[in-house]
């Protein structure tokens, strides 16, 4: 490697991980908390089966995991914005992902609300609590626990997934490599540096999921 | 004293009446038994009146007040529940609480009771099933019958009128059945009123005051415990129990 490239490269570092902790790091984690919120609601009008909801929340996993991201970006970003609503880019990319991610996370929440023995639905109520409250304490708990490591996976990818707002004018990390290659015509060692810090937030991700797993595995299922 | 009356439950599913016309009054301290051979109705019977299913017909008298089965509201329904018990045939513990919250989760949650008051309670309804020393255990740490003793310490902590059991030891291996019949035994000797569901012909014998055989959704016969094993008055639960015995055998 010559000299040269080792100083762009050193140079280049801060510039793409700067970006990365200001954006992509912000964009993830606000996105994929308002999609889980958005996933366990959605999740739950299923499976309480509430009738009009029900159908509402089948038609948006629907379209949405149905269509490309990037399609969806480009419909919140430039779509609404011919209709007057400009968005800023960054809560565009916000908009797009959670609403986005938030389809998946709610088939994964699903699958883990329906795999809880239903019987302790009954026996809450037998005890004088209400639905709502067995829902809460004692079912949705348990859903998220077995939610939780397929919800660590759909972070991860979604980590990756936000270089695609670099396409709506955010600044995050994907750009700001895009940028240092338009100057120095080295798009190799670039994009591979910025593929290595992309690997760097995903193996934090993956300690982190570690840890939670340990956290919540106070009580094993059988 | 008479502590609960149902009259005339029907239900049905998809096809014909599972259940044609089934009454049942009980009086305090009562330990009935309700006998019978597999798919005659009986789990129905007890889900229809914890509302577990919603009968199609019959009548409820329940702490001075008469209730149409097959009309019954959302808080009717809960009042009833806050004074009646249910144990279920594989033990429906709620997985991620310990066995102490498993007993506390309906005082604090369901009747708004102090953790401390809660607690005080549930700690006692474990030592009375013999389970004080695995309190923080969760389900999944326990066997089969210390589930079961959980789940009966569970019913007894809301202080019920009446609780209903639904062969509660058909899920267990044979050697933890002992456990928990000598829980339900104790219980009765303390004079918990009792509606149980079982095929333990030694506990109906033994324990119950009453026994009742179902068969398709009909009862065939009710009779005080002596009577009905020694001197029954239908061809049926003669039948019945002859094919037990054989069995046994
Ligand atoms: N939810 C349901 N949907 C349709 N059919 C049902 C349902 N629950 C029970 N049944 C039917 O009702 C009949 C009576 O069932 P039930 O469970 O009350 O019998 P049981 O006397 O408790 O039998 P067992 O001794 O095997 O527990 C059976 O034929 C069963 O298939
Ligand atoms: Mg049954």
């Amino acid at each position: 490697m010559s000299e040269r490239l080792i100083g762009i490269l050193i140079d280049s570092f801060p510039k793409i991980l700067i970006p990365g902790l200001l954006y992509t790091i912000p964009l993830t984690a606000i996105s994929f908390a308002i999609a889980l919120v958005i996933a366990v609601l959605v999740a739950l009008v299923q499976f309480m089966n509430i009738k009009g909801l029900r159908h509402l929340a089948r038609f948006y996993i629907w379209v949405i995991r149905g269509t490309p991201l990037l399609v969806q970006l480009y419909v919140v970003f430039y779509g609404l914005g011919q209709l007057g609503l400009l968005l800023p880019p960054f809560l565009a990319g916000i908009i797009a992902l959670s609403v986005n991610e938030g389809a998946y996370c709610a088939e994964t929440v699903r699958a883990a609300l329906e795999s809880v023995p239903k019987g302790q639905l009954e026996a809450g109520e037998c005890v004088g609590m209400s639905y709502l409250q067995t829902m809460r304490r004692i079912i949705l708990p348990q859903a998220m626990r077995t939610a939780f490591p397929p919800l660590s996976n759909s972070l991860i990818s979604m980590l990756k997934d936000t270089s695609l707002v670099a396409n709506i004018t955010v600044a995050e990390m994907f750009m700001a490599a895009q940028r240092i290659v338009a100057r120095t015509y080295e798009p190799l060692a670039i994009y591979i540096e910025v593929g290595v810090i992309y690997l760097l937030f995903s193996t934090a991700l993956t300690f982190l999921q570690r840890k939670g797993e340990k956290a919540l595995s106070t009580y094993e299922f059988r | 004293m008479k502590v609960l009356e149902v009259q005339h439950v029907k239900k049905h599913f998809d096809g014909p009446d599972i259940l044609k016309d089934v009454s049942l009054s009980v009086d305090s301290g009562d330990v009935i038994a309700i006998l019978g051979p597999s798919g005659s109705g009986k789990t129905t019977f007890l889900r229809c009146i914890n509302f577990l299913e919603r009968a199609d017909a019959g009548t409820m008298w329940f702490d001075g007040r008469d209730y149409d089965l097959s009309h019954m509201n959302r808080r009717d329904i809960a009042a009833i529940r806050m004074r009646t018990g249910f144990v279920f045939q594989n033990y429906n513990l709620f997985r991620n609480k310990t066995a102490l919250q498993n007993v506390t989760e309906g005082l604090v949650t369901a009747r708004h009771m102090g953790k401390e008051q809660a607690e005080g309670i549930a700690l006692e309804q474990l030592r009375r099933v013999d389970m004080l020393d695995r309190k923080d255990h969760f389900p999944s740490q326990l066997s089969g019958g210390q589930q079961q003793r959980v789940a009966i310490a569970r019913a007894m902590a809301t202080d019920p009128e009446i609780i209903y059991f639904d062969e509660p030891t058909s899920a267990l291996d044979p050697e933890l059945i002992g456990e928990v019949l000598g829980v339900m035994k104790d219980l009765a000797s303390q004079g918990m009123t009792m509606v149980v569901v079982t095929h333990e012909m030694s506990f109906a014998r033994n324990v119950s005051n009453r026994a009742i055989l179902m068969e398709d959704g009909v009862i065939v016969e009710e009779a005080p415990t002596a009577d009905f094993f020694n001197a029954p008055k239908m061809d049926r639960t003669k039948a019945f129990l002859s094919m037990l015995s054989s069995y046994a055998q």
